[in-house]
């Protein structure tokens, strides 16, 4: 069931969402070659503690870390450790804040250094994906309008959509119902309305849509190797424009 | 944080053993579904023949596509 929210629990979100922005925004200043992945993790979360939120992902089902840093061919879920940034990499990272009681979630995929025009390329559509995604959001759409719209930028660019992993209902918690895949044909599945908060985020590749699982149990890289990019926005419906919650203040690079 | 898509278990029998580790299984609906050999199975080494009865794990998004999750004996 998809729990609408009411205009003061969306803006509640939307104050966890600030945090969220910020702390990607610190990030994108740190990310550079030479950082370890696990000192982005303990920036980020020092960051999101000294805003008065807590690190959503922390503890969720287990998750060590307060973000996931995913490098180069990682699409999503990378714990934070030891590897090092080299220039020329790409790093996807997803960041989840609570905050009274509400969570709000976002990813971005960074560059490190000087990356190659094709992988420029690759995160520039994973950003149109995502706002093709987003601009879907009105009441009256329905929720496959949103996974056909991102799967239609990113295969028309000829790069491929993760199937195995999907957006999701968020909240109060931070997955909840529904189920949003990036790809599909459009006009099936419910009717979106006003007040719902959804967390799109497409997961897209320069090569296949396969991925596997590591041995730590939670990082997910792509089956054939090759580069993922992952963005992501908390986006509140209204009766007009989609609220992204989770927007960026200050633009990024 | 993505959260991986739901899937819908299911029974059937092995029809067919294509080439890449893929199987065609008829579930007991009815249906075709070609499936992949699940990591876990891999690692141990686990052979699927046709004639085998398996549980398949189906994709919620596209219902004829799966993943062999375990051989009956």
């Amino acid at each position: 069931m998809i729990v609408r929210k009411s205009p003061a629990e969306i803006a509640q979100m939307g104050r966890a969402g600030k945090i969220v922005a910020e702390t990607l925004a610190e990030l994108a200043v740190l990310i550079r070659p030479g950082v370890t992945t696990a000192e982005l993790d303990a920036a980020a979360e020092e960051f999101i503690t000294s805003r008065g939120g807590s690190p959503t992902f922390k503890g969720y089902r287990g998750y060590p870390a307060s973000i996931c840093a995913s490098p180069n061919d990682m699409v999503v879920h990378g714990i934070p450790g030891p590897y090092t940034l080299a220039d020329g990499d790409i790093l996807s990272v997803d960041v989840g804040v609570t905050l009274g009681g509400f969570v709000a979630d976002s990813a971005f995929t960074f560059p490190v250094g000087e990356i190659s025009a094709e992988t420029e390329r690759l995160l520039e559509v994973g950003q149109a994906a995502l706002e093709a995604g987003v601009d879907q959001c009105r009441p009256g759409r329905r929720l496959s309008d949103i996974s056909h719209a991102v799967q239609t930028v990113t295969e028309e660019a000829g790069f491929s959509v993760v199937r195995s992993l999907v957006g999701h209902g968020v909240g109060r918690a931070m997955h909840e119902d529904p189920q949003i895949p990036n790809f599909g044909q459009p006009g099936r599945g419910p009717l979106l309305a006003e007040g719902m908060t959804f967390a799109i985020e497409p997961m897209i590749t320069a090569g296949g849509p396969d991925v596997v699982v590591h041995d730590d149990e939670w990082s997910i890289s792509t089956s054939d190797g090759s580069l993922a990019a992952h963005f992501e926005h908390t986006v509140a419906i209204t009766d007009g424009e989609p609220q992204i919650l989770t927007a960026a203040a200050v633009l990024l690079r | 944080m993505p959260v991986k898509e739901e899937k819908i278990e299911v029974e059937g029998e092995v029809v067919e053993a294509l080439p890449s580790t893929m199987f065609r299984i008829q579930i007991d609906g009815g249906h075709d579904v070609l499936a992949t050999i699940s990591g876990k199975m891999r690692k141990n080494y686990i052979r699927i023949l046709p004639g085998d009865r398996v549980k398949v794990e189906v994709s919620a998004y596209d219902l004829t596509r799966g993943r062999i999750a375990y051989r009956y004996r």
